[in-house]
């Protein structure tokens, strides 16, 4: 593979974050590990003395876990949505920030799954769902779309790759031999030939077509899950949507947290550029605003109507001794901060983006755990239970010790990636596409072929 | 099958003893099945026994495990139902003291513990001025059930006699149906489930929902293996005061052990209505409203234990009747 001035440049750059781990790689490595090993005794008890161990009771069946779920599917969209989209739309600034996007969309589909793995009650049965399903259950669809959507997301992550892949193997670098066999492998003969070149492009403009739709599917399907059953909170006509539209959001979220973290730690200061920032922050602002808008007439529509049932669900939101805090946090750092940092061009610096992006992720995390857990704790009929765990829904350490394992396996994941692959792909660049805040036309784009 | 060969044969023993079961369980008539599954059969006594084949086998008794109930039936029976029926609950409000029988019964006939309540009686209070009175509460077994509708294995079924049942050796303990069911009628094995010696290697029926099974779902499942029997279910045997009657749609009767009556003139007579009809799920039990009360409501208050008074003090108390 030959390298033009700034793909070298680039490699360079990157040469020595993927030939060596580093102590200090190894350190937050065992780190991880130390919190996925005190997750993995967390399930062993949860499996060896049942899930009496979690703060799960017969009216708030579901708690932490699927509040993780569904966060971790919605983070996925960075990927999907946000680099998919780009694609389509040739944006060309997209360049330097696709590769971390889609490697959070292919790591927290992985995570998230595990997450209602972690619900069920008889793991040693989860071959049933293929022995028996039944279309009619909106698990039976969530496995299907989830399934298709991670094969979807690895398949559009590798064709992105495999350009790269060719040429870590072809650089002589000073890795272990099963790396460079690792990226022979991977690399699955590629030369870059023009019938090469223009497969890959075919392909993953046919990816990025696909995936779009598919992550939409993914977030509608997992909201039908509430949706559909007659509960206040979640029987909802625009649950689809909204979860979707938070999913992108949340998304968007994360990926300017790991664009900001990977821009520091690496120093790609010149590749990702506070215009990266500016940009997607504007992407932030206006999903931040459609998905206040749907918060809005969600609840508006509520509250007005009134019904006793949903009602008893709103008192809970809106009552301060109850998750009125948590629910002032969500929506004023979910939709309110993130929209006016962006918008007031005094605070619109990537810092301050960044940083008003975790809490908004946070928020995120939290609205999840609002829409899962009040609703739960509201039944139509009268609990009329002595046993307090029965009656409220508080989680115990299991519950947050696998949670945090899966933060850990997220970040592990990520640091062991960005020893593999280059963060910021370098076959990407082309002669113009240094500089992602030259003005470029996208009509430019070099690729031959049509879509 | 020469059952005196295999006997000899040690390894063979636990064989027998199941298949032995199965072969009560699957072909037996009712009648063999009553006399060779009571408790005190006499040690070392042969028993007669229909084999797979059609043949009449003696097998000693001391091999045969003996079952307080069991199942008499297959996997597949269990799903379809019991022909001809359509079993309907009608519940009079008015003659409910909260003497809690109906629980405790159903606990006992299902070896469940104290905490699990398939069977629960409420304090409900519809409106702000309205008296408290109590209800109980069964499945309504839904002729459009939701926990059904959102089962992922097809552990949970709806049968042609109305009955919605759980397939416990299915159930993968999702709990979406726990979710999906607006009444709180399921609730979930936590841990493992305590149960007595004399039923653990009972052949699990989704008729009995015994024995119960850890991280799977359960609930009331109108007792389908009394019917089969010609027994009413436990609780409404066990109401002191008549509060349920059980019976057959399609036959338009219902009793509740002393009086039988005609299902469609009892629910027309007493203006019986169905628990929030508004939500479409179709309940197969209906409620007579707790009008002219044989009892006041402080009678099922004052009774009881002061744990389970707790259950209900926000509602006495906020009633202003105490």
């Amino acid at each position: 593979m030959e390298l033009n001035k700034y793909q070298q440049e680039l490699f360079d750059k990157q040469r020595p974050t993927v030939e060596k781990f580093g102590a200090k790689t190894w350190m937050w490595s065992l780190f991880f590990l130390a919190w996925i090993g005190l997750g993995g005794y967390a399930l062993y008890l949860q499996i060896a003395v049942g899930h009496t161990v979690t703060g799960m009771r017969d009216n708030v069946v579901w708690g932490l876990y699927i509040a993780n779920f569904i966060f971790f599917i919605g983070i996925s969209y960075a990927g999907a949505v946000i680099s998919g989209i780009l694609h389509i739309l040739k944006v060309e600034w997209r360049k330097p920030i696709i590769r971390i996007a889609e490697m959070i969309t292919v790591i927290s589909t992985i995570i998230g799954p595990i997450f209602i793995l972690l619900c069920i009650g008889r793991l040693d049965r989860l071959h049933h769902l293929f022995l028996y399903p039944r279309l009619q259950s909106p698990i039976t669809w969530d496995v299907f779309a989830i399934g298709t959507y991670f094969a979807g997301s690895v398949i559009f992550l590798y064709l992105a790759l495999i350009k790269d892949f060719a040429i870590l193997r072809d650089a002589k670098l000073n890795v272990p031999k099963w790396k460079q066999h690792l990226y022979k492998f991977l690399a699955i003969g590629y030369r870059g030939t023009k019938g090469q070149n223009r497969h890959i492009n075919i392909s993953t403009n046919l990816m990025a077509i696909m995936i779009v739709p598919l992550a939409i599917i993914v977030h509608s399907v997992l909201s039908w899950i509430f949706g559909m059953t007659l509960r206040p909170g979640w029987h909802s006509t625009i649950f689809g949507p909204y979860f979707v539209l938070a999913a992108i959001y949340s998304g968007t979220g994360v990926l300017i947290m790991a664009m900001w973290v990977y821009r520091k730690m690496y120093k790609l200061y010149d590749y990702i550029t506070d215009q990266h920032f500016v940009y997607l922050g504007y992407i932030m602002m206006v999903l931040g605003a459609g998905y206040g808008y749907f918060t809005f007439s969600e609840y508006l529509t509520d509250w007005f109507a009134s019904e006793k049932w949903v009602s008893e669900v709103l008192e809970k939101m809106f009552n301060p001794a109850k998750y009125g805090w948590y629910f002032l946090y969500s929506n004023v750092f979910g939709i309110l901060i993130p929209v006016l940092v962006v918008a007031i061009p005094f605070t619109r610096k990537p810092g301050i983006i960044a940083l008003a992006s975790t809490f908004m992720v946070l928020a995120l995390w939290i609205k999840r755990y609002l829409i899962i857990v009040p609703t739960l704790e509201s039944p139509l009929l009268p609990m009329q239970d002595t046993r307090m765990e029965y009656v409220k829904y508080s989680a115990t350490w299991v519950e947050w010790a696998l949670t945090l394992a899966g933060v850990a396996t997220f970040f592990l994941f990520f640091t062991i990636m960005s020893k593999i692959v280059p963060i910021v792909p370098i076959s990407e660049f082309g002669d113009k596409e240094k500089n992602p805040e030259a003005p470029t036309d996208a009509t430019k784009e070099n690729n031959s072929n049509p879509v | 099958m020469k059952p005196e060969e295999k006997l000899k044969d040690n390894s063979r023993l636990e064989f027998l003893k199941t298949a032995a079961i199965a072969t009560v369980g699957t072909l037996a008539c009712g009648s063999l099945v009553c006399s060779c599954s009571k408790k005190e059969a006499p040690k070392s006594q042969k028993v007669k026994l229909l084999s797979p084949e059609g043949e009449i086998v003696e097998v000693d008794s001391d091999y045969l495990n003996h079952q307080e109930h069991m199942a008499i039936i297959s996997k597949l029976e269990a799903r379809e139902g019991i022909a001809g029926k359509k079993f309907v609950m009608v519940v009079d409000l008015s003659r409910c003291k909260n003497a809690r029988k109906c629980v405790n019964a159903c606990q006992k006939w299902h070896y469940r513990g104290e905490d699990t309540e398939w069977l629960t009686v409420k304090l409900m209070k519809d409106s702000e001025k309205g008296a408290p009175y109590w209800f109980p509460k069964q499945c309504f077994h839904c002729d459009n059930p939701p926990c059904v509708k959102v089962c992922p294995v097809d552990a949970t079924y709806k049968r042609d006699d109305g009955l919605v049942l759980i397939d416990n050796e299915r159930c993968i303990g999702c709990k979406f149906c726990m979710a999906a069911c607006p009444y709180s009628t399921r609730v979930f094995n936590w841990d493992e489930p305590e149960i007595p010696d004399y039923i653990q290697g009972q052949p699990y029926s989704a008729e009995t929902g015994i024995p119960a099974k850890i991280g799977t779902v359960e609930k009331c499942d109108f007792c389908p293996d009394r019917s089969r029997e010609g027994l009413l279910p436990p609780c409404v045997e066990a109401c002191p005061n008549g509060v349920f009657y059980f019976g057959d749609e399609n036959e338009d009767t219902v009793t509740n052990g002393d009086e039988t009556v005609s299902f469609t003139q009892l629910i027309k007579d007493g203006g019986a209505y169905r628990f929030q009809e508004e939500l479409g799920t179709k309940p197969r039990v209906y409620y007579l409203p707790p009008k002219n009360r044989q009892f006041p409501v402080e009678r099922g208050y004052e009774a009881l234990p002061d744990k389970l008074k707790d259950r209900f003090r926000d509602v006495m108390e906020g009633s202003g009747e105490i």
